[in-house]
């Protein structure tokens, strides 16, 4: 196939019909006469303009493709090869480091586990002594245990006893009159007016709130030279009642009083 | 000036339009623009000798950039394509060069 530019296998005719154009010349075309042809265009230019407009518009399709691409579709395997090796090693360092944290995240949750364990200990430790120390109310199965005693005559060892043995029998928290709760330091005795606990005075009928398993509480009531016996002993001439409870409530509390000597050692 | 007035068209043309080739013809596209390139570059050349002649460049145009994709793409059948249309740049890219240094003797006797 013949090359536009190789004038050796252009056809005689087109030379002759170049040279019968009347421009005559052997020179190459100058700059003036391009302008002229530039300016005043001939069927050349036509055909050029239309190769033209067909490179313009693959040169675009293809520039837009190129943009399209990914980078990786003009590297060479080397550095594709290196590129891959890269990513491989960088994988294994997060993923080292991804072990590495969930290592932390573990023992992090375990200390929070412990935490919170201690926490629920505490927090239990803290409720029984709140109860045992009378500083919260309480609530749970028991007796109520109510005694009549129309000549005054129960005195405080007589309570006390009482007291005694409740906790022999494993009352847990022990009220009287439902305002004074019985506490480690609770006392006993006897004023001008009545009976003194804790220096309220009892007023009757003394009521009794104990918790703790209601068939162990009556049955020490019960018992020859107990709570019930004493009572009603001609002594006193009172009467007494022991009436077993699935839920005594228990409100009354006592505010501690801030330990002036004792400190915890 | 309607040769400019093409090139911008053409531009414009693939620009806005934004005509897709379809994807078995993609490789063979910056081959034939090659192609293409070298087809111009040797008609100007033969403007300025005037020896242009219309058929002569629109036939050679055409199967310059056929050959050029069709090279290229019975290396791709055989396993070689990439070496071929290195070599197939690497040819027209020479005959760009001698065509724009005649291009440059005629218009700058230089």
């Amino acid at each position: 196939m013949p090359e536009p530019g190789d004038r050796s296998v252009v056809p005689e005719h087109t030379v002759e019909s170049v040279e019968t154009k009347g421009t005559g010349l052997d020179q190459p075309i100058g700059w003036r006469e391009l302008l002229r042809d530039f300016v005043k265009p001939g069927r050349a230019q036509v055909v050029f303009a239309a190769i033209l407009l067909v490179l313009g518009l693959g040169v675009a399709m293809q520039v837009r493709t190129q943009a399209q691409q990914t980078d990786y579709t003009s590297m060479r395997r080397g550095d594709l090869v290196q590129m891959l090796d890269d990513l491989n090693s960088e994988s294994r360092r997060l993923e080292n480091e991804i072990a590495g944290l969930e290592e932390t995240k573990r023992q992090l949750q375990g200390g929070a586990d412990r935490e919170r364990v201690a926490k629920e200990q505490a927090q239990r430790r803290l409720d029984v002594l709140a109860i045992l120390g009378g500083t919260a109310p309480a609530q749970g199965p028991g007796i109520r245990i109510a005694i009549y005693d129309p000549n005054r005559k129960v005195t405080p060892e007589l309570l006390l006893n009482t007291v005694e043995e409740m906790r022999d029998a494993g009352a847990e928290v022990i009220a009287i009159n439902n305002t004074v709760r019985v506490v480690a330091s609770t006392w006993f005795s006897a004023g001008p007016s009545g009976l003194l606990v804790d220096g309220h005075l009892v007023t009757v009928p003394i009521s009794i709130d104990v918790i703790g398993d209601p068939h162990a509480l009556t049955e020490a009531t019960r018992f020859s030279g107990g709570l019930i016996s004493e009572v009603q002993s001609p002594r006193i001439a009172g009467t007494v009642t022991v009436t077993t409870d699935d839920k005594v409530t228990i409100t009354a509390v006592i505010t501690p009083a801030v330990n002036k000597f004792a400190k915890p050692a | 000036m309607f040769a400019i007035v093409g090139l911008i068209l053409g531009i414009a043309l693939g620009i806005y339009l934004e005509p897709t080739l379809p994807v078995g013809l993609q490789p063979y596209l910056p081959i034939a623009i090659v192609a293409a390139m070298d087809a111009l570059f040797g008609g100007f050349r033969a403007y300025l000798e005037r020896v242009f002649d219309d058929r002569v460049f629109v036939v050679s145009f055409t199967s310059n950039v056929l050959i050029a994709a069709l090279i290229v793409w019975v290396g791709d059948q055989i396993g070689v394509g990439a070496q071929l249309s290195t070599a197939v740049v690497v040819v027209l890219g020479i005959r760009i060069f001698t065509n724009a240094a005649a291009i440059r003797r005629s218009l700058f006797h230089a």
